[in-house]
């Protein structure tokens, strides 16, 4: 990470550290705005978030560690996430992924090269009425196929 | 998109928002209590401890601080009614926490939103705004002096295990989601340590109703043991699934007639932690006392492998158990192990009665629900359907 980075990193945790209150419990919050922002949460601002809030790194990171939503490795612009429970995949989950996969040239799991796109499965979505269920970042779409899939991701920008 | 429920009686009948907490605050709170007591109302989270009971633990405890955290981490598989609530019955649930708030003297409330719920979050929080506008949330609500209470949501990041409420407690106050140890329970030492009633989605729904139209009208639906309506999230092999609200004690054949299921072998009740019952045993009802679910029902007709179903359940746990104690986090891998040795043909009954064993243990000697009812699927799956599992046409996988 350049110098740069880095201080405007600081900068923007300690604006989160502001909004969310300094304490312990605003931990999964500045993580999740991290997240969201960043496509991770890199080393960096992990030791940085420890600093502020007077934690050990180790605590950050063991949290980070735990929750299948955050990530040290930077993942691509857009998160594709298919459902892989039972009614979803009894539902033509294994097509629509087999679509996905063809389409983009990647495997569950991997990351575009132009950093476009991760592909990954997830458990039960909520929406096992109308199923296969597909979350594009934090939009839902159900009763998903192979065509509707692969026409989903043309639209992602 | 397509949306099918089914109105019942009460949590889907018509409600005025903010109705439920001018009610209440006309009342005293011993009298609030008494209704939920008489209404004899279970939680609708899956463990089905009594409301009332949880409510004057919290109420009776002496503390600076009280909190309301309403559970809307909805991750059993198959489960999506708390998802219909929130999206189109909000006014009942946050009307419900307002209730609950007044009753026991709290003045913040939580609710943890599942992150795979975050599309939601925008519309959460814009109802929550009219709220305080309308003065059903914020300082002196509906005019009655000293009651304030406002609500935040926090959203969770994939963990399953952080809809059990020690987890999920530990997780709001920025740990890893990992089960307490329990006594002591959420009701003396919660959130922050103060006396805190974690409720499901549904829950505060049903209380909503209750307090306009009492306990007796509620406790009139229902079996003796399980008195009112449940929401029944509905979904695989049926016509129309979708959320259903129907009275505790019917029956599952009369379930499935409802919903339009044909040819149904197996019915997986309370999700993958639940249940799988034979059409054997499709006269069982639903409720506490008999099949009991947190809502999750799912239908499998004649041409599915329930061996596959297994193993996908199995493989949820395997993922999910937080690791903290040895029972689920090992015990797990052993069961998967033990369906993908079935699935290839490459086991001895021997061993597959020793996993029964084992999952057993795990029933007891697990720290928290997630581990002691991951067997549930293993071993009920694998009892009722032997025949098919391992003799069926000459041996589909008994090869
Ligand atoms: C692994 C596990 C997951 C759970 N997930 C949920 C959940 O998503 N929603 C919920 O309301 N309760 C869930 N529970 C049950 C809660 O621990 C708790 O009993 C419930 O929130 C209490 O609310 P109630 O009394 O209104 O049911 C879960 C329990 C376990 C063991
Ligand atoms: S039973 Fe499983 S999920 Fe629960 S505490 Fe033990 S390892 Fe964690
Ligand atoms: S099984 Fe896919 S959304 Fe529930």
């Amino acid at each position: 990470m350049l110098v740069l980075e880095k201080n405007e990193m600081t900068k923007e945790i300690e604006q989160l550290v502001n909004k969310y209150g300094f304490s312990r419990s605003s931990l999964l919050p500045i993580l999740q705005d991290i997240q969201r922002k960043h496509k991770a949460v890199p080393d960096f601002a992990q030791q940085e978030v420890a600093r502020l809030l007077d934690i050990h790194p180790v605590e950050v990171y063991s949290v980070v560690s735990f929750y299948s939503f955050f990530n040290t490795k930077q993942k691509g612009k857009n998160l594709v996430r298919l459902c892989q429970t039972i009614t979803c995949d009894l539902a033509g989950k294994k097509s629509v992924a087999r679509a996905l996969e063809r389409e983009i040239g990647i495997k569950f799991g991997e990351t575009t090269k132009d950093n476009k796109i991760t592909l990954e499965y997830v458990n039960c979505l909520g929406m096992c009425d109308q199923g296969p269920a597909l979350l594009v970042n934090e939009r839902v779409y159900s009763k998903v196929t192979p065509e509707k899939a692969v026409q989903i991701l043309s639209e992602i920008k | 998109m397509k949306k099918i429920e089914r109105k019942g009686e009460v949590i889907f009948s018509s409600y005025k928002r903010g109705e439920a907490i001018h009610k209440a605050i006309s009342m005293k709170r011993e009298d609030i209590l008494f209704e939920i007591r008489e209404s004899k109302l279970k939680g609708r989270g899956g463990a089905g401890f009594p409301t009332s009971t949880k409510w004057m633990l919290v109420s009776a405890a002496q503390a600076d601080q009280k909190y309301i955290v309403c559970n809307a981490d909805e991750g059993e598989p198959g489960t999506f009614k708390d998802r219909v609530l929130l999206l189109e019955y909000p006014e009942l649930v946050f009307d419900g926490m307002v209730v609950a708030a007044y009753t026991i003297g709290a003045k913040n409330g939580i609710v943890y939103l599942r992150g795979e719920y975050e599309y939601m979050l925008n519309s959460l929080e814009g109802y929550l705004d009219e709220m305080r506008k309308d003065n059903l949330l914020g300082k002196n609500i509906c005019g009655k002096e000293g009651f304030d209470f406002d609500i935040i949501i926090r959203l969770g990041s994939g963990a399953y295990v952080c809809g059990e409420e020690t987890a999920l407690i530990e997780s709001l106050e920025g740990n890893r989601g990992e089960a307490r140890n329990r006594p002591p329970y959420p009701v003396n030492t919660g959130f922050m340590g103060k006396p805190t009633t974690v409720n499901n989605v549904e829950t505060f729904a049903v209380v909503s109703h209750i307090v306009i139209k009492g306990g007796e009208w509620y406790k009139k639906l229902g079996t003796d043991k399980s008195t009112g309506s449940k929401l029944f999230s509905v979904s695989g092999d049926c016509d129309k699934p979708g959320v259903y609200e129907l009275p505790w004690g019917t029956k599952i054949s009369e379930l499935l007639e409802i919903v339009g299921a044909k040819n149904t072998k197996a019915v997986q009740v309370g999700g993958a932690s639940g249940i799988c019952i034979p059409k054997s045993q499709f006269d069982r009802t639903l409720a506490y006392e008999d099949a009991t679910t947190g809502g999750s029902i799912m239908i499998f007709n004649e041409e599915r492998d329930l061996l596959h179903v297994l193993k996908n359940f199995m493989e949820f746990f395997v993922e999910e158990s937080c690791g903290q104690c040895t029972p689920c986090r090992i015990g797990n891998v052993k069961l998967l192990e033990g369906v993908e040795m079935i699935e290839k043909g490459k086991f001895t009954f021997h061993h597959i009665n020793n996993l029964k064993e084992l999952g057993k243990s795990m029933q007891v000697a697990s720290k928290c629900g997630l581990g002691q009812s991951s067997p549930n699927p293993f071993i009920s799956i694998l009892e009722n359907f032997r025949e098919e599992i391992f003799n069926g046409n000459g041996g589909i996988h008994g090869k």
